[in-house]
C-alpha cells in the first residue's frame, strides 16, 4: 500500500500486543537500564503504595512506536510526543492506533501528523500524543 | 507534601558518552517487540544503505540511565526513586543512530511547575543528543511527575 495517499481521517493499520507479563518489564528495565524497582519489585512497589508493579511509560511510548515502524521507514519519523494518561498493569492487553489529523503536501514532501493513542483491553487510555512523518513524494 | 525547589531550574547535569554496542541495541529492539530485521541483522541493514544495524525511536531513552549516577537530579531535589513516574516524552528526529555509534547528551532541567492545585509536580528536562560526526541526532524533552 502506498501510505502517501492516506487521508484525514484515515488510520493506519492498529498494534494488538501480548498482555504485560512480569518477564516483560523485567527485560525492559534490563534492556532500557531503567531500573526503577517500582517497574520490577512488587514489594517495593506494595510500600510506595501501588497494588503490583506497574509498566514503565516508555516502554508504552516505544509499543507506539513500534505502531509507527510497522508502517513508515524510521527516517521519515521527525517528532513522536506523548503523554502517559494513566498506568499499565500486569495482564493488560494493549492496542496501539494511530490517525492521520492533518495532511499538507510541501515541496514535493508529504507531511503528516497523526494522532497516537494506546490503550487496554477495557478501553482505558494509557497514553496519547503526536506523531509527524515526512515523506518524499 | 514537598514543594520542589524552583532553584533548579536551569541546572546543567554532566556531559556523558555512551557507545551504541550493538548486542545492547538488539536486547532494546527485542525487548520492545521489534521484529523488522533492520534492528537485529547487520547485513540486512546494509542493504537497506544504513551503516548498521538502527537503533529504534525510542533507544534515546537509554543513555541517560547509563551515568553513573542517573538519578543524580533526586538528590538535588531530595526526593524519592518510588515518588517519580514518567509523565511524558517527545523527541525531535534529525538523524538515526546505528550500532556502533557514540552519542553524546546534555541535559539540563527546563522548568519545574505545579498542577492539579498542588497536588502534582512536574520536572521537566531538556536532552541534547548528538554523535560522534558532530551530528544532531535529537532534542528531547522528558517530563517527570512527583506524587
Amino acid at each position: 500500500m502506498d501510505y502517501k495517499n492516506l487521508k484525514i481521517g484515515d488510520s493506519i493499520p492498529s498494534l494488538e500486543n501480548p498482555p504485560i507479563t512480569r518477564t516483560m518489564l523485567a527485560l525492559y528495565a534490563g534492556a532500557s537500564g531503567d531500573h526503577n524497582p517500582i517497574h520490577i519489585d512488587i514489594d517495593f512497589a506494595k510500600k510506595s503504595g501501588f497494588s503490583d508493579v506497574i509498566a514503565h511509560g516508555m516502554l508504552i511510548m516505544a509499543i507506539a512506536s513500534k505502531n509507527l515502524t510497522n508502517v513508515f521507514t524510521q527516517n521519515s519519523i521527525k517528532e513522536i510526543s506523548v503523554k502517559f494518561v494513566s498506568m499499565t498493569k500486569i495482564g493488560d492487553e494493549l492496542t496501539s492506533d494511530c490517525k492521520i489529523i492533518e495532511k499538507d503536501i510541501i515541496d514535493n514532501k508529504v507531511l503528516f501528523t497523526l494522532s497516537l493513542s494506546v490503550k487496554d483491553n477495557s478501553g482505558d487510555e494509557k497514553l496519547k500524543g503526536k506523531a509527524k512523518i515526512e515523506l518524499n513524494e | 507534601m514537598k514543594e520542589l525547589d524552583k532553584k533548579f531550574i536551569g541546572k546543567k547535569y554532566s556531559p556523558i558518552q555512551f557507545n551504541v554496542e550493538k548486542q545492547r541495541l538488539k536486547f532494546f529492539s527485542k525487548a520492545t517487540g521489534q521484529s523488522d530485521p533492520i534492528y537485529f541483522d547487520e547485513a540486512i541493514a546494509k542493504e537497506k544503505g544504513f551503516p548498521s544495524i538502527v537503533a529504534p525511536p525510542t533507544f534515546l531513552t537509554t543513555i541517560g540511565y547509563e551515568k553513573e549516577n542517573p538519578y543524580d537530579y533526586l538528590e538535588d531535589l531530595g526526593i524519592s526513586i518510588a515518588r517519580i513516574l514518567s509523565a511524558g516524552q517527545k523527541y525531535y528526529y534529525f538523524n538515526l543512530i546505528f550500532g556502533g555509534d557514540i552519542i553524546f547528551m546534555e541535559s539540563e532541567i527546563q522548568d519545574i511547575y505545579v498542577k492539579k492545585a498542588g497536588k502534582l509536580q512536574f520536572i521537566e528536562f531538556l536532552s541534547i543528543y548528538t554523535n560522534q560526526s558532530d551530528l544532531s541526532i535529537a532534542p528531547s524533552v522528558s517530563t517527570l511527575v512527583f506524587r
